[in-house]
């Protein structure tokens, strides 16, 4: 558990004895394959109640940072043992976004506790605990000009005893990320894994990060894109079949990681995969499958809908959050001109009043830039995260597809080489008839495999929109009713200020 | 609902609109008068007038000699519907493409929004009469009883482009006019130091007045989005109650912020804006006050060269003579109409800022509550 790090040794132990007493993972990590592991799996995305709230909850980029900070003191030694860096030119560390962060570090703090010893307890209950914490922090520009590249810390906390130790980081730059998903998907997309998608590429806020410009936008879009990281790199591990993936476990574990060249926007990788896009919306269009199964049909209308819905709801979340910025500067400037008014008006108690209703109204405006901060990080981005991972499902249906018709393809072949067969019996032609024969036999074995294999990744499917639904509706739920605790506080907070300037107003004689 | 604050007791003389009505393109309000003086015919009586015979009334008083001691109430802004009614419009050429729900929900928005403004108008056309009933000299007036009083049509039309472009002129040459005799410096302290606090207070309100404008306006239309919002969240879910409570949550805050914002409006651009008018007049009389100080100096000149050259003396002398009792006549009123015009504007400050903060602070409470309790 993220919290382990941080209790007296005792518990800690008492952790590992429940773990191994019910070591569901195989210490090879390697015998892991893209079979089934119906019933383990299973286990684990349904009694993750607790942990699951508790990894949600340090989406909250101000919890990332009070944790980063805590490890570096608790965890120096080992961090020497697995840190090995590689040659790094001009590491030029960047300042987090700090307007943004910092305000809200001491709050943060103080609801971790209490919610470290909630879920504690609740693993404790649940036995099975789902216990991999993962964190994106310390964005380091490495690097000049051009070539130059943000590397990411990634920390993993975990006592799974998948890994070899408990905690460890690595770093990691934004390529490997996409690296490691372009890997997972090609190895799981087509037998029908929902593979969470990464976060998208950026050439205009990359190159402005490059190009050295520290200020306001660069910060937020490395704070985006940290945040954004993070999240993926939690979705990743909560699919348990996924967690089992050597790539996984190489990418969170080894120092050293193999550059993922194909990544890059403009390489010869970059162009075939776009090609091969083409490709496939075209096939879309002309497969004309014969779904036998109406869940099926129902579940594809399903997610159409709540696609175009979550679009649109994104849509309006983020011109909120621009309106309620706007609305913050606005705000700002009236301030400033009420208190330029007080100045200049001659009754004191009058002048002092404007003064307090100035200094109100910036409060205020701060008040509305942090709740606009707030709209953003917790619901924008969940939003589009999910917009981005209902294409990946489509995308698991339209496999789907493809498996059907690779089946039916071979079907039609084996009936036509069927017929030709029938018509060689009778000519007389002993030789092709054997190889017909061959032909066919050969044929029958593909048309059972696909058949199989459509109804692997049928079965395949099933399980994994039930489970995405269900992460879904909680993800929601909890993201929400983060969101409506910060309205909360702002609420609470603007009385604060207003009753404050209350008896200033009636003073005024 | 006046913004000023305007002598509530005082039986000899009460105006207000008791009614009023919204047309085509113009708006009557029935303002009904309760007097006890012997001026009038009645003792309480009714009369339909509109915007323009309003601005006719203020016109007046603005061009009568006699009055230019005195800061003339400003004139209320002329009612302006255009933009509710262009929404009204684009609400109904739109309903094709929203939901039953939406349309009803938005046309009553836009509706509440039209009422608002309307009562706004109101107000604010009662509100100069008010100031005119409570001063001591306008009230007075004939022109103000035949305003109170006849019951036909004043027939005072709006003025023509003429008289429009008469008047562009007429401004612009008095803000020159203005300029150069603001660089006089007054003998009298008071009014020096009045002359410099107006010039810079009307400048900083005029500032202030702007942004707290667009403060609201940014408020309202955050609001607009927030009810967007709320309908797409419902249709997105399985878990259909708990983002029905979420939506419904968020229409609840969204119109308690409609209300914050038409209250904001209300206590603080309204105030802003009337002070900003009223300012603007007070300038006004310190100008007529410096032009009737320059004509003053500028008749003892005439009057020093005619006794030079022992010509036109009697002339010059009474001409200097009514021009020195009316600067000192000026002068004499303007100096409690100044001090009126700082007692009115602290006891309006105060009313409103209170008033403000209680209701933010209600508007606060509330959304509080509600936030809390779909937790």
């Amino acid at each position: 558990m993220a919290d382990t790090a941080r209790d007296p040794p005792p518990e800690s132990t008492d952790f590992q004895e429940l773990e191994d007493g019910e070591d569901l993972f195989p210490e090879p990590a390697a015998t892991q394959e893209s079979g089934p592991a119906s019933l383990p799996a299973e286990d684990i995305s349904t009694n993750s109640n607790g942990p699951k709230q508790d990894s949600l909850f340090d989406d909250d980029p101000e919890d990332l940072f009070a944790e980063a900070t805590e490890e570096v003191s608790l965890d120096s030694p080992e961090r020497d043992v697995l840190l090995s860096d590689g040659p790094s030119p001009a590491i030029t560390p960047i300042t987090p976004p700090t307007s943004v962060i910092t305000p809200r570090i001491g709050l943060a703090h103080d609801d971790m506790f209490t919610h470290s010893s909630f879920d504690e307890i609740e693993e404790e209950e649940g036995g099975d605990s789902f216990d991999i914490h993962i964190a994106v922090s310390d964005p380091e520009k490495v690097g000049d000009g051009m070539n130059a590249y943000m590397a990411y810390k990634v920390t993993t906390k975990t006592s799974l005893s998948l890994f070899k130790t408990d905690e460890f980081s690595v770093k990691r730059r934004f390529s490997d990320f996409l690296g490691l998903h372009s890997k997972l998907a090609s190895k799981y997309l087509h037998i029908g894994y929902i593979v969470p998608p990464a976060p998208e590429k950026s050439i205009v806020g990359m190159t402005k990060v490059k190009v050295g410009k520290e200020d306001q936008s660069s910060n937020e879009f490395v704070e985006k894109r940290r945040s954004a990281l993070e999240r993926y790199l939690m979705r990743t591990v909560k699919h348990p079949i996924l967690l089992k993936d050597p790539d996984v476990l190489q990418f969170l574990e080894s120092s050293e990681l193999p550059r993922a060249v194909s990544t890059q926007a403009l390489s010869s990788a970059g162009l075939l995969r776009m090609v091969n896009k083409a490709a496939d919306a075209v096939n879309k269009m002309t497969i004309k499958m014969n779904e036998s199964d109406a869940w099926f049909e129902e579940k594809q209308q399903h997610f159409e809908n709540l696609d175009v819905q979550l679009r649109k709801l994104h849509a309006s979340v983020e011109s909120l959050v621009c309106h309620r910025k706007e609305l913050s500067v606005n705000t700002a400037q009236f301030a400033k001109s009420a208190a330029m008014l007080g100045n200049s008006e001659d009754h004191t108690a009058l002048s002092r009043a404007l003064s307090q209703l100035a200094e109100v109204e910036e409060k205020i405006d701060q008040l509305h830039q942090d709740q606009a901060n707030a709209d953003f990080y917790l619901f924008s981005e969940l939003l589009g995260d999910y917009v981005r991972l209902i294409t990946a499902v489509k995308g698991v249906f339209d496999h789907r597809m493809k498996t059907w018709q690779k089946w039916q393809d071979s079907q039609l072949l084996l009936q036509k080489k069927r017929e030709a067969e029938a018509k060689l019996q009778f000519t007389n032609k002993p030789d092709k008839l054997q190889q017909a024969k061959d032909e066919i036999k050969e044929l029958e074995g593909k048309v059972q495999q696909g058949e199989r294999d459509f109804e692997q990744i049928s079965k395949t499917i099933r399980k994994e929109v039930s489970r995405f639904e269900k992460e879904r509706v909680k993800d929601f739920k909890t993201i929400i009713i983060k969101y409506l605790e910060s309205l909360v506080q702002t609420q609470q907070q603007l009385i604060k200020y207003w009753e404050a300037f209350l008896p200033e107003a009636k003073a005024i004689s | 609902m006046c913004a000023c604050v305007c002598h509530p007791t005082d039986a000899t003389l009460q105006v207000d609109i008791s009614d009023a009505l919204s047309e085509r393109d113009k708006v009557k309000f029935t303002v009904h008068t309760k007097s006890t003086l012997p001026n009038f015919k009645q003792n309480e009586f009714s009369v339909v007038r509109q915007h323009e015979e309003f601005i006719w009334l203020h016109d007046s008083f603005v061009e009568n000699e006699d009055y230019a001691g005195y800061i003339i109430p400003p004139a209320p802004p002329r009612p302006d519907f255009d933009a509710s009614r262009e929404k009204l419009q684009k609400l109904g050429e739109g309903e094709g493409s929203m939901t039953k729900e939406e349309f009803t929900k938005m046309k009553q928005e836009l509706e509440a929004e039209y009422l608002a403004i309307f009562k706004k108008t109101v107000a604010m056309h009662e509100v100069f009469l008010c100031r005119v009933a409570a001063h001591p000299v306008l009230r007075k007036d004939l022109n103000f009883h035949v305003f109170l009083e006849y019951n036909q049509d004043l027939s005072v039309r709006g003025k023509n482009k003429k008289e429009k472009l008469e008047d562009f002129f007429k401004n612009v040459v008095k803000s020159a006019d203005g300029v150069l005799v603001a660089g006089v410096k007054d003998v009298d302290d008071f009014f020096e130091h009045e002359k410099t606090f107006l010039l810079e207070y009307h400048n900083r309100v005029k500032d202030a007045s702007a942004k707290s404008d667009r403060m609201i306006r940014s408020h309202k239309s955050k609001n607009q989005l927030h009810f967007r919002t709320e309908t797409q969240q419902v249709s997105c879910s399985p878990d259909r109650k708990f983002f029905l409570k979420v939506s419904e949550l968020f229409e609840k805050t969204r119109k308690i912020e409609a209300r914050v914002a038409a209250d904001e409006d209300l206590k603080l651009a309204d105030l802003l804006k009337y002070y900003l008018r009223e300012s603007q007049a007070a300038k006004d009389l310190l100008y007529r006050r410096s032009r009737s100080l320059v004509d003053y100096e500028n008749a003892n000149k005439a009057l020093d060269k005619a006794r030079a050259k022992n010509r036109d003396v009697l002339q010059a002398e009474t001409s200097q003579q009514l021009c020195c009792h009316k600067f000192e006549k000026i002068s004499e009123s303007a100096k409690q109409e100044l001090i009126d015009f700082k007692t009115r504007r602290v006891a309006a400050f105060r009313k409103n800022l209170v008033e403000l903060a209680e209701l933010e602070l209600k508007h606060a409470k509330v959304k509080g509550l509600v936030t809390v309790r779909s937790r």
